[in-house]
């Protein structure tokens, strides 16, 4: 019998690799590291943390901790508890981020495949409102929403915002790299506008909607400024919003709820950070991929 | 099943480019049309006319009788077929090819009943589930033939449909498309800028130029009769050989005295182009004409000598039987295979 088995190729240390990782893993500890402070804290009972800070033992308050972070609640009304504000943080981050993804396709269709008179203009013109982020025009919304009885409403903190231009240039980029001839056979296919809208547009963009969603939940769920001038009904709070509340406490006289507001401060960070990794492959092929 | 009628039918892209001059004829039914010419001559933007994808700027198109120049194209009850297919990327081919039946509101059993038949028809039955990324090139061919055939429509379009297939799987699916179209019956305009598919799948060819019709005929009338240099060299492979020759005293001549044919009396004295077929000379120790051969290119099962004739080159196609070297030969030029143009305009004599 003849031995054909080769020895092993002895491993080479690649150091290039080596210094690769090396630089991936202290970034992360670096983005980590605080965060395990911060979760550190949320197990000690708050007269410790104030005694000795960030220490290295775990305590046993994390189950107390997170049922007042839940379930207390901060204000006079008794209304804005952690639940609350995590249900509103989620109406307001999902209907942000629906809100801008079906404006910004329907826009970016009506861009691209209709044979507007002044398309390009009005692309230009929604593409410039780029120039004017929400914080430069806050208090004319603020007097629209006002106005029209939109205060202390999901309507009021969601519909002004949903006009997105990052979304439509997102969108139009996306419908023009669709080749000409899938338009025309479903043309001839007998599909009407809204027919190859929804039977053939939506379905291939499902990556880039994705990716969208993942942008503007994100972005939708840390909104501060806007909720805080909307909305002052206390069943109105968002988690980001909450946070700011209770850690208001620590100007006053009292031991302030570190544990409370940290494991807040946790609970706010995980929904994006789950969606992030839940639809990363997504996000990636839909800013990435080219080819249909 | 219908006729199709072009009157005067031109095309003005709104950049003004003229890419189709008025142009008028008849397709009949059941016929196989080929469109043929090279690229940009306007066979495309002809086509989507046809299909109504594109705007007729002048003329009227009718389509079974009827005018249809304000048609919408899911109106007009035709298919196409795309050069890249077209295939919708997201939807098996079973959707893929009932799609068309779905939106005008077929009932389910029935659109399945017809995918059934059309996917057997092109041998599809088992890729049915499948994604159109997950077939080869000549299968997403059929998909797209599929979806033309399954609605049963009165008008084939096809547009380059075999140009991103390798050569083996055109010469394939050449034959299949053609005698699906005998089997269906369905009236069929078929752009290609490739003659060979021109020549082996039409009934009759359209031989187009910068916009405007050359000629029109069935392929032995195009390959034997061309009515211009254009359509000479344009068709064969290799293409016609276009030399200079003179006519004087009622005779046609090369080389300054070599007379070749007698021409009908009442022709005047001039300058022509006279073509030649390469199959049509003979090579012959005694023939009339020098010909000087500097290449043999050898192709199995024939070869083509190229070289000098009268000054000017000349390819003759030999049978794999002659044995011939490069050097000094003589050729016979049979007079009733000749082909005489205008110097000038290009047109027949
Ligand atoms: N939308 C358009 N606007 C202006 N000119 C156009 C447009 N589409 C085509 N043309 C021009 O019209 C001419 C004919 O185009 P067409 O697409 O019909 O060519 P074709 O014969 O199909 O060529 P090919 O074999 O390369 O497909 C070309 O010169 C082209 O540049
Ligand atoms: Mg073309």
């Amino acid at each position: 019998m003849t031995d054909i088995t080769q020895a092993p190729p002895r491993r080479r240390i690649r150091w290039s690799v080596l210094l690769d990782h090396a630089i991936l893993i202290f970034g992360s500890l670096f983005m980590l590291l605080p965060l395990l402070v911060v979760f550190q804290m949320t197990t000690m009972p708050d007269v410790e943390v104030i005694k000795n800070g960030p220490q290295l033992k775990l305590g046993g308050e994390l189950g107390p901790n997170f049922d007042k972070a839940m379930y207390k609640a901060s204000g006079f009304s008794g209304l804005n508890t952690g639940t609350r504000m995590l249900y509103n943080s989620f109406v307001l981050g999902i209907g942000f981020a629906v809100g801008k993804i079906v404006l910004g396709m329907m826009a970016a269709y009506a861009l691209v495949y209709f044979r507007l008179r002044f398309a390009t203009l009005a692309f230009w013109l929604i593409f410039t409102t780029l120039l004017l982020p929400l914080e430069v025009r806050i208090l004319p919304s603020y007097e629209v929403v006002q106005k029209m009885g939109m205060l202390n409403s999901f309507n009021g903190l969601i519909i002004p915002l949903i006009a997105s231009a990052t979304a439509t240039f997102f969108f139009r980029q996306y419908f023009r790299s669709i080749p000409e001839e899938l338009v025309e056979a479903a043309r001839i296919d007998g599909a009407g506008p809204v027919k190859f809208f929804i039977d053939i547009l939506v379905p291939l963009s499902k990556t880039m909607i994705a990716a969208m969603f993942i942008i503007m939940f994100v972005f939708g769920w840390n909104q501060y400024l806007w909720p805080t001038m909307i909305t002052t009904d206390e069943d109105m709070y968002t988690l980001v919003r909450g946070i700011k509340q209770i850690t208001q406490d620590l100007e006053g006289t009292n031991i302030p709820e570190y544990g409370r507001a940290n494991l807040l401060a946790l609970i706010a960070i995980l929904p994006p950070v789950l969606i992030v990794i839940f639809f990363q492959n997504w996000f990636v092929k839909g800013l990435t991929e080219s080819d249909k | 099943m219908a006729q199709v009628k072009l009157d005067a039918v031109r095309k003005v892209y709104p950049n003004g480019y003229q890419a189709v001059v008025p142009t008028s004829f008849q397709i009949e039914d059941g016929e196989f049309v080929v469109l043929v010419g090279p690229s940009g001559c306007g066979k495309s933007t002809l086509l989507r006319m046809i299909a109504g994808l594109e705007d007729i700027t002048e003329g009227t198109l009718s389509i079974g009788g009827h005018a249809v120049n304000d048609v919408d194209p899911a109106d007009r009850d035709i298919a196409m077929v795309f050069q890249n297919y077209a295939l919708y990327p997201h939807m098996t081919v079973r959707k893929n090819i009932g799609y068309g039946l779905k939106n005008r509101k077929v009932p389910a059993a029935e659109i399945e009943a017809k995918v059934q038949e059309a996917a057997k028809m092109l041998n599809l039955t088992e890729y049915l589930d499948r994604k159109p990324s997950q077939l080869s090139g000549g299968q997403r061919q059929r998909v797209a033939m599929g979806r033309a055939v399954v609605r049963d429509p009165k008008l084939f379009l096809f547009d380059e449909p075999l140009s991103n297939l390798d050569a083996k799987l055109r010469n394939q699916m050449r034959i299949e498309i053609k005698a699906l179209q005998r089997r269906l019956g369905v009236t069929s305009v078929y752009v290609t800028h490739d003659q060979v598919e021109a020549m082996t799948m039409a009934d009759r060819i359209i031989v187009l130029n910068e916009g405007k019709i050359e000629q029109i005929g069935t392929p032995s009338e195009i390959y034997h009769n061309p009515a211009s240099t254009f359509v000479a060299s344009f068709m064969g492979a290799p293409p016609m050989n276009l030399i200079r020759a003179q006519i004087e005293d009622g005779q046609v001549k090369i080389n300054g005295g070599t007379e070749l044919m007698a021409v009908p009396a009442g022709w005047d004295s001039g300058e022509i182009t006279l073509g030649v077929r390469p199959e049509d000379a003979v090579l012959d120790h005694s023939g009339a004409v020098p010909f000087e051969i500097s290449i043999v290119e050898e192709l199995g099962a024939h070869r083509l000598l190229h070289g000098e004739m009268a000054g000017q080159p000349f390819t003759v196609h030999v049978s794999k039987e002659v044995d011939i070297q490069p050097g000094q030969t003589r050729l016979t030029l049979n007079p009733s295979t000749l082909s005489l143009f205008d110097a000038e305009s290009g047109k027949t004599l």
